[in-house]
């Protein structure tokens, strides 16, 4: 207890300086914390992906798409349940800057069966499949442009050619934080109508199929089965588990997870450095009063613990202030970043491991920069540290 | 007015050696990731700004992005060979390239995980208009065989499209037969094979984009409002320099805001670490700095001594974090490019802009982490810091 009000008397010595450290330790616990948002943002797609469900895309790459008449293939094979298809649009609306959201053309029937956590109203869905060039729009991107049910939207495509005109009948919302609400789907038939007339050799395709498994554990068993129908056709098939798909899209960013992840190493590496000068210097004060300590009765331990102490309660100090700054900052990010990293970041939150994680710096950070003055404290010889002055 | 000499502020930071060292160190991890940033950027851009030439233009489906995503017919590529503004080669044919671009997906090298490639569909003018490539090892292309030839940076980063082996895909295999080098452009991270050969192969009866060399880059003007003001099909043309430079503009600004905003943020961490040194070196010379005033020194000039020492202390830090930053240029990063979503390798770069803002940026820091010390310093009275002592 008497340590405790030492380390308390000791921290408010000097106030300024004390200040400053836990300022210091804040902003960049608070960088580390931003940082581990936006690669937890990252991920955030493979949280929204089901066990369930399963994507089966052309073999050669993304660039390719499949023929319609797999779906009933596809559907024959035992374990699945049900199937449906989506094909990328790609449009833009107004220009290339407001433009990235995911558009996808699907089978409209059974899109919202297959994918429960997008939650729509009865009616609009009703509304959405009555008419070819409806649209079902996330409420996060409805928000965005200010669109109502009963808007109309024209779109110009970029990899399927002309004006698209669109009706919003729905709005749906995601039943968990993770899922995407940015999406805009619409008629897959709309499309290929019109292919069929301006572009008929690409008419008939979809992107990627959706199917949707009875039993989880059989997934590899299935995807297996269903890539080997199509084996040695024109179009050979990649099915994969939804998690898989999403993170061969992850993977395709790796560079730049990469480079977050040796940012953040060198933020601990700057809050480390700047305790231990704070240490270092408080410590080179004091070794005189350490010595009088020494001379008092207090052993090793009781030095260790009053420098330990003061350096964690620095940084722990540090650690709350910053993850209490890490959530404004993320908001004020999300907004320099503007409606283009909508997109990119469907779900944008400071998780609760990222706090964990901020905390258990600032501890650790604390431990190792009390390591050097407290070695020093203890070593120290009584007549030397007397001799010393200032 | 006397000015205190410079070897003061400099001896200060050689006295208190550690703490010198730890805040200088903070100072170097701020502008080693500065730069690093900032020379990630920009080897992005110089890699496809340098893959586009001032004389070639490129003749895309109007609205599309990349040669990926458009598609143009037998007919209209035809027209747009005939133009008049197109140079033409010895034997007087013109000096243009339809060619098909698709991604394919092969395993990368170490990791095995899947990535796109981008295989470019081309015709023997091809190269005649690129004259940036050179091929390495093997030989070109002989017209009507499934054969390739591979980019430098390709085949670094992927497995089992070495000279000699085969890949596969639309139910062909393609015997890799050259290696090819580019400048350190775009076309490294291509794979280039036959586009006659490329079309059977997916039945796909379109071109994806016209390249062609322009016989002055003068004509450019009048070649795109013929084109684009063509009834018969709906193009855009660009100088192919822009064409690439448009593409490497979102990654790099988005490389650029994500690590600028970082950066800065916790710059202002390792400001605080300048400050907290500054406050220590000003209180540790109270007496000192009494002394300087007695001696006749103006308080201005001993705001600028501190200034000083926590200027050189900023650069003390900047300088050897700049210079760890510059190693970096021999590292070859790759990442997708999400105009045309295949991978793109290229180098960290630095240039002088750089070096510029970095020490610009470390300066800063020392000026905003020195300036309430110094102007503590500058303050003091003579009586009172004599007393303290």
């Amino acid at each position: 207890m008497e340590l405790l009000r030492l380390i308390f008397k000791n921290l408010t010595r000097h106030k300024l300086r004390s200040a400053l450290t836990v300022l210091g330790i804040a902003v960049a616990i608070s960088a580390f914390g931003l940082i581990r948002t936006v690669i937890g943002a990252w991920y955030s797609g493979i949280e929204a992906s089901a066990p369930n469900r399963l994507i089966a895309r052309n073999a050669v790459s993304l660039g390719f798409s499949l023929p319609l008449s797999y779906k009933e293939s596809i559907r024959s094979v035992p374990g699945v349940s049900e199937v449906t298809y989506a094909h990328w649009f790609g449009g833009i609306y107004i220009d290339e800057k407001h433009s990235q959201f995911p558009q996808f053309a699907v089978g409209a029937g059974d899109w919202f069966d297959l994918f429960p956590e997008f939650l729509i109203p009865l009616d609009q869905k009703s509304a959405f499949l009555r008419e070819r060039n409806a649209a079902v729009v996330g409420v996060k991107l409805a928000e965005r442009f200010g669109w109502k049910i009963g808007d109309a939207i024209r779109m110009r495509g970029m990899i399927f050619q002309g004006e698209w005109d669109f009706v919003i009948r729905g709005i749906y919302r995601g039943a968990q934080k993770s899922t995407d609400e940015t999406q805009f789907v619409f008629h897959w038939e709309y499309l290929d109508e019109r292919l069929r007339e301006t572009e008929p050799w690409r008419a008939g395709h979809v992107g990627w199929f959706v199917v949707k498994i009875a039993d989880p554990s059989q997934a590899g068993a299935i995807a297996q089965e269903i890539d080997q129908r199509f084996k040695n056709s024109i179009a050979e098939t990649l099915t994969e588990t939804e998690k898989a798909f999403v993170l061969g899209f992850i993977s395709m960013s790796d560079a730049i997870l990469v480079a977050l992840r040796i940012i953040s190493m060198v933020v601990i590496g700057v809050i480390l450095l700047v305790l231990s000068n704070t240490m270092a210097m408080t410590a080179r004060e004091r070794l005189s009063e350490y010595a009088v300590l020494k001379t008092l009765g207090f052993e090793a331990r009781h030095l260790i613990g009053l420098i330990t102490g003061e350096s964690l309660l620095i940084g722990l100090l540090g650690g709350i202030v910053g993850i209490g700054a890490t959530f404004p900052a993320a908001r004020l990010f999300e907004d320099a970043m503007g409606e283009a990293m909508g997109a990119i970041f469907p779900a944008f939150e400071v998780a609760f491991t990222t706090q964990v994680a901020c905390g258990l710096m600032a501890i650790g950070v604390g431990l190792a920069a009390a390591a050097f003055p407290a070695w020093r404290a203890v070593h120290i010889r009584i007549v030397e540290g007397l001799r010393r002055v200032g | 007015m006397a000015f205190i000499p410079f070897g003061y502020s400099f001896r200060n930071l050689w006295i208190r050696r550690v703490t010198t060292l730890l805040t200088a160190g903070g100072i170097a991890l701020v502008i080693f990731v500065f730069a690093a940033v900032l020379m990630l950027a920009y080897g992005l851009e110089k890699t496809l700004v340098g893959t586009g030439s001032d004389e070639n233009a490129i003749v895309v489906r109007r609205g599309a992005e990349s040669e990926f995503m458009s598609m143009i017919d037998r007919p209209s590529a035809n027209i747009i060979k005939s133009q008049p503004e197109i140079a033409p080669d010895r034997e007087g044919k013109p000096l243009a390239a339809a060619e098909v671009v698709v991604l394919i997906n092969l395993p990368k090298r170490g990791s095995r995980k899947p990535s796109h490639v981008q295989i470019r569909g081309v015709s023997s003018e091809s190269l005649a208009i690129r004259p940036q490539i050179k091929l390495k090892e093997g030989r070109l292309l002989k017209p009507g065989l499934s054969e390739a030839v591979v980019g430098a940076a390709v085949a670094k980063r992927f497995q089992g499209i070495g000279l000699g082996e085969t890949i596969r895909f639309g139910m062909r295999d393609w015997t890799v037969v050259g290696l090819f080098e580019a400048e350190g452009s775009g076309f490294e991270s291509e794979i280039w094979i036959d586009s006659e050969q490329l079309v059977q192969a997916f039945r796909r009866p379109v071109f994806s984009s016209v390249t062609l060399r322009l016989a002055s880059p003068a004509d450019f003007d009048s070649l795109k409002k013929r084109l684009e003001s063509d009834p018969r099909m709906t193009v855009e043309v660009k100088q192919e320099k822009r064409y690439y430079s448009d593409q490497s503009e979102m990654m790099a600004t988005f490389i650029r805001v994500l690590g600028v905003f970082v950066t800065v943020i916790f710059s202002v961490g390792a400001m605080i670490g300048a400050m907290i040194t500054m406050y220590a070196s000003v209180a540790a010379r109270t007496m000192e700095i009494g002394t300087l005033r007695a001696l006749g020194f103006s308080r201005r000039s001993i705001l600028l001594a501190f200034l000083i020492e926590s200027l050189f202390l900023s650069l003390l830090g900047g300088g050897p974090g700049l210079i760890l930053a510059s190693f970096l240029q021999t590292v070859t990063v790759s990442t997708t490019n999400f105009a045309t979503f295949s991978e793109l390798a290229f180098r960290f770069a630095l240039s002088p802009a750089i070096v510029l803002e970095s020490i610009f940026f470390a300066l800063a820091m020392g000026l905003l982490g020195g300036f309430l010390p110094a102007t503590r310093a500058a303050r003091q009275n003579i009586v009172e810091a004599f007393r303290a002592a």
